[in-house]
């Protein structure tokens, strides 16, 4: 009944635009900044792309355009958190109000409306689905091997020590800031234009929420990242399969199984960090804090 | 001026560093005034001065992190302006900071790497490291985590990372706050090879036997102005200090106090490690009588903030394991403890001694309210809480505006002279401090130590749990180490040494002396 390789597909399908946001998300933070804007900026990046992709009919431009709108989102947070010093949490969940917002405001004339399609990749895979994966690999290659992602993660681990040794704290991050809207502008075009192919209002249904517990979940890690984002999509390819397959739960039960499977796991592994030498587990030592510049 | 009796042949060695005229204003404050003064190579010079006095802002702007106003400055002859810490990295200055600027998740190797300009490629970097610090006798193991380290083997880090750059001026700000004094030795030894290797060393420390011990010379600063020079050995402890504060320190008085009744009891005390991080406390026993000081040393980390938090309330035992006069309090909250006369004074000053945005007045009533009826029916008493804050700033000299200026505007020697006298005013029974002196110039720490003596004299117990070993031997008649949770039997401070104490400590990690 269930085909092992091509469920392997649709997970793979599903699990890309958390894996996009997810791996923004993850650079974010280990620059020393939670930007909870993950949700606002995926929408953004889904209007955006899907919009693109149907006035050119090329959906390539259209994820060029959802990187771009999701960056530039991203330096409204960037604006009031690393210049104005606005609070991180409530400046993120700001961004996430107005993304919906501005999304489902601008999005009312595409309703209805297909997407232009986009061409398979090798192996069937979607070009998206690849680049995703191979984001992966030079992640983690920047974050660990790069002189650039050391002084990243030496500006998220303890900004007063990088500012010291004179590195720009708040030029870092904004980079970084940056490079998270686009990642997250591209995961959301990837629900509009690859996978629901239209556009509907509040499309991206917690996916941005999803990708931020991602982080925490994978330790602040790169392949901890494509872990957890494989989990978020099988139970949801499984979800969906066991709905087709006519199992006699609830679909309101079904439909919140990934969501349960995301939380269940974030809250075995604070478990086990809570017990665990270090508090916080990996997380970034000035996480979610503002530097301010005394010069 | 210059004195005669110089150690070294100055006119053989040449100028590394020289300051010209340097001045810095911040808004409100003239952080340095015509500075001027010049590093000799090979020597090691230090900067003294109380907190305030302009030591800071001086190497920050040698180090590129802040820009002077007036004045010039150069480096090997050559005029010296940096403009970031890089720069002036690339020029042959590094700094090795008050506060360790260390990256906790990482390891040595990558924060060696982060405070290099062109750091050779990772296993090259890793083998120079192991070669450099066994060589300086600091063996390092390059792929260890930060976090995992000791205070001193962090300050290797920081020395290393400088070396590794060759570095013509090394600059130095507090070096010593948090190492043992075994620790301390071998940092001076590691120096001294340094400087004769052609270094020239900027020294900053508030520890004046420590720079007569190991400074060539000394520049002291005092309002940001250089007031004088000297050989620091030329001159006693004493003098130093006061060409630091511009006039005649007093001597500390210890004399008049008397050994009464046993006060305080703790009694086999176990408590579990706090939520999350901290250090368990096993067995702990100890009693104190009125008129006696009772001094805790030990490295930070080894269980002080957890034994004060286990006296002061905030942590609960067994009600028998901690008695005042014989009752039980074990189990009594903060509250009742003050009510019963046990008063506590934490190490952090800002955010657990004080409110930070709380105005004095406002930080008086959170301990003294019961004590000082400062509360009565649930409504505070704004004029007695008022008049209380006035009196803890007069009879303690703390220099703030007056009682509604907010804590966190206070610099930190003040606001420890408030948080200490806030506690001495409501005569306490038994008062304990943590870290009563950390980072107080020594003005202010006098005058704290004398509130001390002076409420022991009167009859109070006091117990002073510290990481500054002078201090310790100054204040209290026994001495007890405290060492991963564990309280060493207390001996008569009268004759020990330091060797002893630091064999007490236990703070030995696998130390070695620099071979030269």
């Amino acid at each position: 009944m269930i085909d092992p390789i091509s469920v392997f597909l649709l997970l793979l399908a599903a699990a890309t635009p958390i894996l996009f946001a997810a791996l923004g998300e993850l650079v974010v933070e280990r620059a020393g900044v939670l930007n909870l804007g993950v949700e606002g900026m995926m929408i953004t990046g889904a209007l955006a792309g899907f919009a693109a992709a149907h006035a050119t009919g090329n959906p390539f431009i259209g994820f060029a355009v959802a990187a771009l709108a999701g960056a530039s989102v991203a330096m409204l947070f960037a604006i009031l958190t690393q210049f104005l010093l606005a609070n991180q949490v409530a400046s993120g969940l700001a961004l996430t109000l107005f993304g919906l917002g501005l999304a489902a405001l601008f999005g009312k004339p595409l309703e209805g409306i297909k997407a232009p399609p986009m061409p398979i990749g090798p192996l069937r895979i979607n070009w998206i689905v690849w680049l995703g994966l191979l984001m992966v690999p030079l992640i983690w290659w920047f974050l660990n091997r790069s002189r650039a992602g050391l002084i990243l993660r030496g500006v998220g681990e303890n900004h007063d020590a990088a500012d010291a040794l004179g590195y720009n704290v708040r030029r870092v991050r904004i980079a970084a800031i940056a490079f998270g809207g686009a990642m997250a502008g591209i995961g959301g075009a990837f629900i509009s234009i690859s996978i629901v192919l239209q556009w509907t209002e509040g499309m991206t249904a917690g996916a941005g929420w999803i990708a931020l517990a991602i982080v925490v979940f994978s330790n602040w890690t790169a392949l901890g990242v494509l872990a957890g984002a494989w989990l978020f999509g099988g139970v949801t390819v499984l979800q969906l399969r066991l709905q087709a397959a006519g199992v006699s739960v609830p679909v309101q039960l079904l439909s919140m199984a990934p969501y349960l499977a995301t939380i269940i796991v974030l809250v075995l592994i604070s478990a086990r960090q809570k017990f665990s030498h270090r508090a916080g587990g990996a997380a970034p030592g000035s996480l979610g804090q503002n530097f301010h510049v005394l010069r | 001026m210059t004195q005669p009796e110089v150690v070294r042949a100055e006119a053989f060695r040449a100028e590394v560093f020289r300051a010209d005229g340097i001045g810095k204003s911040y808004p409100g404050v003239r952080a340095n005034d015509d500075v001027s003064f010049a590093v000799l190579q090979g020597e090691i010079h230090a900067l003294l001065g109380e907190n305030g006095a302009g030591k800071s802002t001086l190497v920050k702007m040698i180090y590129g992190l802040v820009r002077p106003d007036q004045g010039q400055m150069a480096l090997n002859g050559q005029p010296h302006h940096p403009t970031d810490p890089r720069e002036a990295r690339a020029s042959g200055v590094a700094m090795v900071f008050q506060h360790f600027s260390l990256f906790d998740a990482l390891t040595v190797a990558e924060n060696i790497a982060l405070g290099m300009e062109h750091p050779p490629p990772r296993r090259e970097l890793a083998a120079r490291i192991t070669t450099v610090s066994h060589e300086f006798g600091l063996p390092l193991n390059p792929s260890r985590r930060i976090a995992t380290l000791s205070a001193g083997e962090r300050q290797r880090v920081e020395i290393i990372r400088c070396l590794l750059q060759n570095p013509r001026l090394l600059i130095m700000d507090e070096p010593t706050s948090v190492l043992t004094p075994q620790e301390a030795e071998l940092l001076f030894a590691t120096l001294r090879k340094l400087a004769d290797q052609g270094t020239a060393i900027l020294y900053i420390s508030h520890k004046l036997e420590e720079i007569r011990a190991h400074c060539d010379r000394a520049t002291i600063l005092r309002g940001g102005k250089v007031v004088d020079s000297c050989n620091p050995r030329a001159h006693s402890a004493r003098e130093l200090a006061a060409m630091m504060v511009g006039g005649e320190m007093r001597l500390i008085d210890r004399t008049g106090r008397q050994a009464g009744d046993v006060l305080l009891q703790v009694n086999d005390l176990s408590l579990p490690v706090p939520t999350g991080e901290g250090t368990a406390l096993k067995n702990v026993s100890l009693s104190l009588r009125a008129g006696e000081i009772l001094g805790i040393g030990g490295v930070a980390g080894n269980g002080q903030e957890e034994l004060l938090a286990a006296l002061s309330g905030e942590m609960r035992s067994a009600a028998a394991a901690v008695t005042l006069d014989g009752k039980p309090l074990g189990a009594a909250s903060p509250e009742q403890r003050r009510k019963a006369g046990l008063l506590t004074a934490p190490e952090d000053r800002l955010g657990h001694a004080a409110v930070p945005d709380f105005s004095l007045t406002e930080n008086t009533l959170l301990t003294a309210g019961t004590r000082k009826e400062l509360v009565r029916n649930g409504l505070i008493d704004h004029k007695a809480a008022k008049s209380y804050a006035e009196q803890v700033i007069k009879d303690f000299d703390v220099r703030t505006p007056g009682p509604g200026t907010a804590a966190r505007a206070l610099s930190g020697g003040n606001l420890q002279k408030f948080v200490i006298g806030r506690e001495v005013l409501q005569t306490p029974r038994v008062l304990v401090v943590n870290q009563p002196t950390w980072g107080v110039d020594a003005g202010a720490a006098a005058a704290v130590r004398q509130a001390l003596l002076d409420l022991a004299r009167a009859g109070a117990g006091v117990i002073v749990i510290s990481q500054d070993l002078d201090e310790l031997l100054e204040l209290s008649d026994r001495f007890c180490a405290l060492n991963e949770g564990r309280l060493s039997a207390p001996r008569p401070t009268e004759g020990l040494t330091l060797d002893e104490i630091g064999l007490m400590l236990g703070g030995a990690h696998g130390m070695e002396v620099a071979s030269i």
